[in-house]
């Protein structure tokens, strides 16, 4: 066991927990249990919000398959992953202000309460929830399985005994929280996760005699690696711009973070946000997937891409650093988890249960109900994850193609488009889910499609799905 | 729901506005981006030009891009957004 490096990572993530039992009090004093748990009472300011969509999107996926990919692939997978710049800035504009007023005079407090509320339609209520619970475990199981992945490498236990210490870890952090406390220390490990990758990136650097020799060495090894086309020319200029749909604007289709863009207190956090996320995102994106391209001449050989970070920390980085900078990826994988887990288990109870079962729920059953459903959820997820995939990337990555396809028009064309009406709605999920999940599938087995991302094709089929059903059964405009 | 002819909130023509303008930075951005990188980048990698250390392409599109963007963002954010109430007084939000 490695104790100079796991005390200093225990420590930071004690201290998350205390910040989450801080707003577990403070929650107490708020009237609405529902919008407390789920939203945090739409009171986040600037850099909170910022710091927040960055810690949920910037999950395992980023932090350990991302740099795992730059490490075999090259530069190429630099160029891909900073297409996620985006993201930043437009999310918070394109929902932005329209968004935020929406939902308040709705009093939604999830997305499908914003979807229900807008179409009114019981189905469009039942194809989100599913497909949110759906995809959204596939995305909760990458998370586990990364964390287990890191803290197997970092304590050196057995594959399941650090799934396990991470899901615990997860389950009494999200139950006693909620949302505001999920929040919080988002804001807390984004600020971890933006130093932690600066200080790993100077490591890194060093260890490799500055950026012009480790640029050489890889020149040596295969010119590949520095061309914009990956190791052995797999990145087409399509197949990478693709990715523009996939974690760049197609973001906004992402209930995760949607759900964030209706939480801000005023104008002012958000334009706040905006700026704040923009260089966040930027920031941790370039240095992570720079560290995994920086990696191979340092750390030639690792089997495993997703161990690329935790090995390379623990090689460059005195031990106790390190174990503060691993704190990174940690935090970032499990405030994702944290926020999925709300939201499936908001997605179940409040617009499922709620809506439908049991209307008239009062507060204590209500609570009730949340805490016990997201424990329950957790330890599915824990159980699904047991057995892990080879590389967590391509879940989470498939979960987020098959969220955006379902949601992205409902959302967008919804707010914006007043003949967006319920048919429109409800085929535009099918035929985005459907034709995500064929093509996906089509993809694995005879490479993909025009190449470009599986999630390129849906994404204009569910919108053309949405535009031409939402104009054959055209009714009166929609006025907010 | 409203029925008839309402008034287009006010606070609704400036959020259109600003949508549109996220589709222009997004737009900008993937030009730049795609435009260094797959002009210098096609070059045989031997021919390659360095800026401190970096391939000239990744340099460009990544590094300066970023950057661009953060300025880009600064200035859209500083001079053309506008503060608006969500609440439904309009005009006048408490705290």
């Amino acid at each position: 066991m490695n104790w100079e490096v796991l005390i200093p990572l225990l420590s930071l993530l004690a201290i998350i927990f205390l910040i989450g039992m801080w707003s577990n009090r403070k929650m107490k004093q708020s009237s609405s249990f529902l919008s407390d748990y789920f939203l945090g009472s739409r009171e986040l300011g600037g850099l909170v919000l910022a710091m927040t969509m960055a810690a949920t999107y910037g999950s395992a996926s980023s932090f350990l398959g991302g740099p795992g990919a730059a490490y075999s692939i090259g530069l190429g997978w630099v160029l891909l992953a900073m297409t996620q710049v985006a993201t930043g800035y437009f999310v918070l504009l394109i929902l932005g202000k329209k968004f935020a007023i929406v939902t308040r005079k709705f009093k939604a407090v999830t997305l499908i309460d914003f979807l229900k509320e807008r179409y009114q339609s019981k189905s469009v209520v039942l194809i989100s929830a599913f497909s949110i619970v759906v995809f959204l475990f596939a995305a909760m199981a990458a998370q586990w399985v990364g964390g287990a992945y890191l803290i197997q490498t970092v304590t050196g236990l057995s594959y399941l005994g650090a799934l396990f210490l991470f899901a615990v870890a997860v389950l009494i952090y999200v139950i006693i929280g909620g949302f505001r406390a999920v929040a919080v220390t988002d804001a807390t490990q984004g600020i971890i996760m933006f130093i932690g990758t600066l200080v790993l990136l100077i490591g890194v650097v060093i260890a490799g005699g500055g950026i012009p020799n480790i640029m050489n060495d890889l020149v040596t090894e295969n010119p590949n690696l520095i061309t914009p086309f990956g190791n052995d020319g797999q990145l087409t200029a399509a197949y990478v711009t693709s990715f523009w749909i996939l974690v760049g604007v197609g973001v906004v289709g992402l209930p995760q973070v949607a759900v964030r863009a209706m939480s801000y207190r005023d104008a002012r956090s958000m334009h706040r946000a905006l700026m704040i996320g923009t260089i966040v995102v930027g920031f941790i994106m370039l240095n992570m997937h720079l560290i995994g391209v920086f990696a191979r001449p340092v750390l030639p050989g690792i089997e495993v891409a997703d161990q690329v970070i935790p090995l390379i920390a623990l090689e460059t980085l005195p031990p106790w650093v390190a174990g503060i900078v691993l704190a990174a990826p940690l935090a970032a994988m499990m405030s994702t988890v944290d926020s999925l887990l709300l939201l499936v288990s908001s997605s179940v109870v409040k617009d499922v249960y709620i809506n439908y079962f049991k209307p008239n729920a009062n507060r204590e059953h209500v609570k009730k109900v949340s805490i016990g459903f997201t424990a329950i959820l957790g330890i599915v997820v824990f159980l699904l994850a047991i057995n892990p995939p080879e590389l967590l990337i391509y879940l989470n990555l498939f979960a987020f193609g098959g969220l955006e396809a379902a949601f992205i028009w409902p959302i967008v064309l919804g707010l914006y488009w007043k003949y967006a009406n319920k048919h429109g709605a409800i085929a535009s999920m099918v035929v985005g889910i459907s034709s995500y999940i064929a093509i996906y599938q089509y993809n694995e087995t005879y490479g993909d499609l025009f190449g470009v991302h599986a999630v390129t094709i849906p994404v204009i089929l569910s919108l053309l799905a949405f535009i031409s059903f939402s104009l054959i059964f055209k009714k009166e405009p929609y006025q907010f | 729901m409203p029925k008839g002819e309402k008034r287009t909130d006010w606070r609704f023509r400036i959020a259109n506005r600003e949508a549109l303008i996220g589709c222009g930075l997004a737009i900008f951005n993937i030009i730049w981006w795609y435009g260094f990188a797959y002009t210098l980048g096609s070059k045989p990698p031997l021919e390659y030009t360095y800026i401190l250390g970096f391939p000239a392409w990744f340099f460009f599109s990544c590094i300066v891009g970023f950057i661009v963007m953060v300025f880009l963002v600064f200035l859209v954010v500083k001079f053309v957004l506008k503060e608006v109430p969500f609440d439904e007084e309009e005009g006048s939000e408490k705290r």
